[in-house]
């Protein structure tokens, strides 16, 4: 029965959909989370929430045909937020569980070719994410970055800071998705800022910031510009690489 | 009079941009003891600077004072140029301050000669030594070995390093000679020789006792300035191939000589050869990561690449025999080979055809650049089967490219 899914918005609350889509034999056309749905036109919706006796079922499914890395790519296509990914999750675990070999590698499949290219583009935006945050040190001794990714990447992102600035506290907050991770020289934490303190570009304040910080900002810019060889500038290229979307928060690009 | 930092910065940033060694890499180095900093062996580029070249570390000089007279380069010993040098503290704090803001992966340093090779060196492992024993800091660091060093030097240089290169700059001696007469090539090729063994062992070392400190973990690199003298494609290629084979060196990098000096040992050149510097790393890509042989990109009768097009599609229209190469059965090194087909096309390719047949569809999907793909493949779905002209298919490519190039600068 063709079918309109809302559901929590969670990866628990996709895997549960797709339990779902197999003992009730649903056929979705449209699978949205519940925020971007508050007043559906659509009387004949299923809603489903996250059950996790059901989520882990079909994980144990899925590492048994996938592994762990197979689920990593799922994970991905979730944080992407693409308007797609439940339909191309559902899809993707439907191949995977009625065939008989283990087709994550057979790129000719559609569905599994496009989890393969946003996975991709998840992992360009990571590692985007290493290279363009730029800590700002405060008064408070945190180093604190503001950051907006084209994707819900700042979770997978950490890790790395993590083991790099291990002396040091640090904040990344995602203007965007209204949240940060703070790292308080032992563990991470999620934090949500009901003052924040930034302006409205994204910019940190310069009143917060620790005294020394705006001439460290400086000698970064002047550096950037030494190192660049007139006789080659190529804006095109430069542009290619450091897109406009990110300038703000380099202040290689926002110092004049 | 003293100079701020800034001022250093600007002026030793600047005189070492020349060097075009990014590469943050290749190494692996874990912090320890809640220390700062970590190499995972990926390299990280933090920005791209007005040219388009990857920002991955602080590239500096720690002086440009230097008592060699190099035609090529802007610090020469007879230039008229602004002179600073940085302390052992500077240097310190710049890297650890920026690194603790996420601007760079660490720090590359070379260094003006004062004195002599090994004063010089000396000073620049002081710098890693105390980044690493008294900052506790695991980033990056790049150090330049000036030629003519002593084993003493280099063997405590690789215990603070992730990557060493002793820079040959003009790819024949005999060329050298005539445009920088301190320099020889046999004071390049000892120092690098010395760490191409102590590296090899270290790594032999490493298997048997985990325990045995890293030695230039990274392992080491070297640049050639192309276009400062006469060698064609061919012998700088040979060059980089033997440095790959019998040197075990990670990088060979290619610097399309900037004009910075008139000089009557130089060439007349306005601009700096940057097509031919892009076809070069072109024709390296093919010998590290595609399984050619130097012998099969350049040889007598075609000792410089074609600059119109890639190496790997000249290669191509050279050898029409070898082609169309069927998709479906070839071995993955022979659809390497095929242009408009990359590293990951390829190996899509070969994963997915165990399932069954592969379709043209299907490798335009995956990645595959078919305006040049689609004259030497085999693969059902083709809309044109592929005919091999070499005439033809390269005045089509050349002027495209013409096309796009006129529009690029229109």
């Amino acid at each position: 029965m063709p079918t309109n899914i809302i559901y929590d918005g969670s990866f628990e609350g996709i895997l549960t959909v797709i339990f779902d889509c197999y003992e009730r034999k649903l056929e979705p056309f449209c699978i949205s989370p519940r925020s971007n749905n508050q007043s559906s036109l659509f009387s004949d919706r299923i809603e489903i929430d996250a059950d996790p006796e059901k989520s882990n079922r079909v994980l144990n499914g899925l590492f048994k045909k996938i592994s762990k890395n197979g689920i990593d790519k799922l994970y991905k296509v979730f944080c992407s937020e693409l308007p797609e990914r439940e339909l191309l999750i559902l899809e993707y675990c439907k191949k995977i569980f009625t065939s008989k070999y283990n087709i994550a590698n057979d790129f000719r499949s559609q569905p599994v070719l496009r989890v393969q290219q946003i996975v991709k583009m998840i992992n360009r935006e990571i590692h985007r994410m290493h290279a363009f945050v730029r800590f700002q040190k405060t008064k408070d001794d945190i180093y604190a970055a503001t950051i907006k990714p084209d994707f819900d990447v700042l979770a997978l992102s950490v890790d790395h800071f993590k083991k790099r600035y291990q002396d040091q506290l640090w904040l990344i907050y995602d203007i965007k998705r209204d949240y940060g991770i703070y790292y308080d020289k032992a563990e991470l934490k999620t934090v949500q800022l009901n003052n924040p303190v930034w302006t409205e570009r994204h910019q940190i304040k310069e009143e917060v910031l620790a005294e020394n910080e705006k001439r460290l900002q400086i000698m970064w810019k002047k550096y950037f510009d030494s190192t660049c060889i007139e006789e080659r500038k190529n804006m095109k290229l430069h542009l290619r690489h450091v897109p406009h979307r990110y300038w703000r928060y380099l202040p290689e690009k926002t110092i004049l | 009079m003293k100079k701020s930092i800034e001022e250093k910065l600007a002026i030793l940033a600047d005189a070492a941009k020349y060097d075009v060694s990014c590469a943050s890499s290749g190494s692996n180095r874990s912090n320890k003891n809640k220390g700062l900093g970590n190499s995972t062996g990926m390299g990280i580029c933090h920005s791209y600077s007005e040219d388009g070249r990857c920002i991955s570390l602080l590239k500096i000089l720690l002086t440009n004072y230097c008592v060699y007279d190099c035609a090529y380069c802007i610090s020469r010993s007879s230039n008229d140029v602004e002179r600073a040098a940085f302390t052992v503290q500077e240097v310190v704090d710049l890297t650890i301050n920026f690194y603790r803001r996420n601007y760079i992966e660490g720090l590359f340093l070379s260094s003006g000669i004062f004195k002599n090779a090994d004063y010089t060196n000396e000073r620049l492992i002081r710098i890693a030594k105390k980044l690493r024993t008294e900052e506790n800091f695991h980033g990056y660091i790049h150090l330049k070995i000036i030629p003519g060093a002593s084993e003493e030097v280099i063997q405590e240089a690789g215990m603070y390093a992730d990557r060493l290169s002793v820079n040959l700059e003009i790819p024949t001696e005999k060329q050298l000679k005539k445009i920088a007469p301190e320099k020889d090539h046999s004071s390049v090729y000892q120092p690098m020789n010395l760490l191409t063994e102590k590296i090899f062992e270290n790594k032999e070392d490493r298997r048997k006792y985990k325990k045995t400190p890293k030695f230039s973990p990274g392992g080491q690199s070297t640049q050639v300035i192309i276009g400062a003298s006469p060698e064609q494609d061919l012998t700088i290629l040979n060059l980089a191939s033997s440095l790959y084979n019998k040197q075990r060196l990670k990088r060979v990098y290619y610097s399309g000589y900037i004009p910075v000096n008139e000089d009557s040992r130089l060439p007349v050149v306005t601009n700096a050869p940057l097509i031919r510097e892009n076809r070069l790393y072109q024709a390296d890509w093919l010998m590290r990561f595609y399984g050619f042989d130097v012998k099969e990109i350049v040889d007598d009768a075609n000792p410089n690449l074609d600059l119109r097009m890639d190496p790997k599609l000249s290669y191509a229209l050279r050898h029409p025999e070898l082609f169309p190469i069927d998709i479906n059965t070839a071995p993955y090194e022979l659809i390497l080979r095929v242009p408009g087909i990359g590293v990951k096309t390829a190996k899509l390719i070969v994963k997915s055809r165990k399932f069954g047949k592969v379709r043209y569809e299907h490798i335009r999907k995956m990645g595959a650049a078919m305006n040049r793909a689609k004259f030497f493949i085999l693969v059902p779905g083709t809309p044109i089967p592929p005919t091999i002209q070499p005439q033809k298919i390269k005045h089509q490519m050349v002027s495209n490219s013409q096309q796009n190039q006129l529009q690029l600068f229109a």
